[in-house]
């Protein structure tokens, strides 16, 4: 069921202190990136205290749990480019340069062109979409995303009749990811999803945070959402986005497949080989005195989301 | 043989020592209480007991090897505090599950134990480690005599269980298990160098001595 929440006061419009305090660095990035200069129509800039505020109106589908806090959802992060724990983001991905920055669409579409990030800003209105995000490592947030259906990227492509698959490739860059020295995954990172869950309204294309252009940790510039998926599936600083009649290979799914599937949406009732999926933590709010909450099936997304996978085991296909 | 210290330096040194193996739990509870453990405090709370427990333990086993090696005659005398401390930060590791993951509900710990192989592992080196800090005093080690021995050689099993524990539960990144699995590997295999030279040449061992 969703519940609109009242359009008074958006996360948005409330500027956290820590980013208040850097404010100074955040103008300097704007300025480096002109995005001062571009005062796009849906590129509101903010007279004060930041300049890379991301005007969003609104969304459809945004839950009414409280969002967690910035500090949080920006300090306690996994990109395993920028190293493996949970800190090393926020500490170490201020070295990514994100302008300029393209998008390659390719594949099985009529119209195969790369969109460059200003362009991307200006796709379609702008939305905040305040979602659950469900970490397949047992814990979750609520992030206030901006961004729009990637459905509105899909159209303007054309995908052919061919196009069964979607997938997403990401950012490799050697001189800024030291954690791509490692050899816990296959980089660049690539994520997959099928046609319908690809144009699914819920799905998005996320520019923002938090009425902020994403922080670089969250997957700057770019990133996708997929709300009723564990959280690696969401990839960050997309690159390049490809149709396809096969399924895609996909990061995890390549690293260990019995622990992780294709699909992987979330599921109280598919427990991950080695720990329960049935229980959460709410980061920010589940602390020392609180029991874990019970994991919603489709990460409280079912009424949405549940019809794409009719007749289908997922049990068999996680 | 090795630096002999004094009765008074190695009863001070012994004492810095205990202090020292407290200092990750009493940080622990001063972050907590200060609400400095992060955006996730109850797993920060289990890698860090987890951790210092996994360290103790191998700090316990490198007694008898670095003794070997340096020659220092009053080391062994540490064993018994650094077990105790893995002891402890094993059991604190265990509380934090039992209390905050499971809520003290014995049927969801037995499901773990049961289900989980990275639990049941862990349940063990826990279970394994009960009897020798209960028969850790030297009232119990006289009472015991020879059998004192083989009991507390269930040490290795708990090292052992303890670092599959770790390296089973990462998701990926297996550097900081297999840092410890090294460790102990280098450990157990000293203990098996050395058996094996006393074992293989009977004639030459009292010159090694």
């Amino acid at each position: 069921m969703i519940i609109r929440r009242p359009n008074d006061i958006l996360p948005s419009e409330i500027t956290s202190h820590s980013v208040y305090r850097r404010r100074r660095e955040f103008l300097k990035q704007a300025g480096a990136l002109g995005l001062i200069a571009a005062s796009g129509s849906e590129l509101a800039l903010a007279q004060s205290p930041t300049a890379t505020k991301l005007a969003a109106k609104p969304g459809r589908y945004s839950t009414t749990d409280k969002p967690t806090a910035y500090k949080y959802v920006t300090g306690y992060n996994n990109y395993y480019e920028f190293g493996t724990d949970k800190e090393d983001p926020a500490e170490y991905a201020g070295k990514m340069k994100t302008r300029p920055w393209t998008v390659v669409v390719d594949g099985e579409v009529k119209k195969p062109r790369s969109f460059g990030i200003e362009e991307l800003l200006k796709l379609a209105p702008i939305e905040e979409r305040i979602y659950r995000m469900r970490c397949v490592e047992a814990w979750s947030m609520v992030i206030p995303w901006s961004g729009f259906s990637l459905s509105e990227l899909i159209r303007r492509v054309e995908p052919t009749g061919n196009a069964k698959y979607v997938s997403f490739s990401t950012a490799a860059d050697r001189s800024s990811m030291h954690g791509l020295g490692l050899p816990v995954l296959e980089w660049p990172y690539a994520e997959g999803l099928r046609m319908d869950e690809a144009m699914h309204p819920l799905t998005i294309l996320s520019l923002g945070l938090y009425g902020e252009i994403l922080p670089n940790q969250n997957g700057a510039p770019v990133r996708l959402v997929v709300p009723w998926k564990y959280g690696f599936k969401s990839a960050k600083s997309l690159v390049r986005i490809s149709f396809t009649e096969q399924q895609p290979k996909t990061a995890w799914n390549t690293a260990a497949a019995q622990e992780y599937g294709f699909y992987s949406n979330v599921n109280p009732e598919v427990d991950h080989p080695r720990w329960s999926q049935a229980t959460e933590r709410r980061i920010g709010e589940d602390g020392f005195l609180s029991q874990r909450r019970k994991t919603l099936m489709f990460n409280g997304y079912a009424e949405q989301v549940a019809g794409l996978y009719k007749g289908m085991d997922l049990k068999r296909q996680f | 043989m090795g630096w002999n210290p004094g009765r008074g330096q190695l009863a001070a040194l012994k004492a810095g020592l205990f202090a020292l193996a407290l200092v990750p739990m009493v940080q622990l509870v001063w972050r907590a209480l200060a609400e400095a453990l992060g955006a996730n405090p109850v797993e920060a709370v289990q890698r860090s007991t987890g951790w210092w427990a996994l360290f103790f333990l191998l700090a316990t086993l490198a007694v008898t090897p670095l003794r070997r090696w340096t020659g220092l005659g009053w080391l062994p005398g540490w064993r018994r505090m650094l077990g105790l401390y893995a002891f402890f930060y094993a059991a604190a590791h265990f509380t934090t599950y039992a209390w905050l993951d499971v809520w003290f509900d014995p049927e969801a710990i037995l499901k773990d134990v049961v289900k989980r192989p990275f639990i049941t592992v862990g349940f063990a080196a826990l279970v394994i480690m009960i009897p020798l800090a209960l028969t850790s005093t030297r009232g119990m080690q006289r009472r015991l005599g020879r059998r004192w021995r083989s009991l507390h050689s269930a040490v290795y099993a708990a090292g052992i269980l303890g670092v599959l524990h770790f390296w089973w539960l990462v998701k990926r990144d297996i550097r900081e298990p297999l840092a410890f699995g090294a460790v102990l590997a280098v450990l157990l295999g000293a203990r098996l160098l050395a058996r094996r030279t006393a074992k293989g040449s009977p004639q030459a061992a009292p010159e090694n001595k």
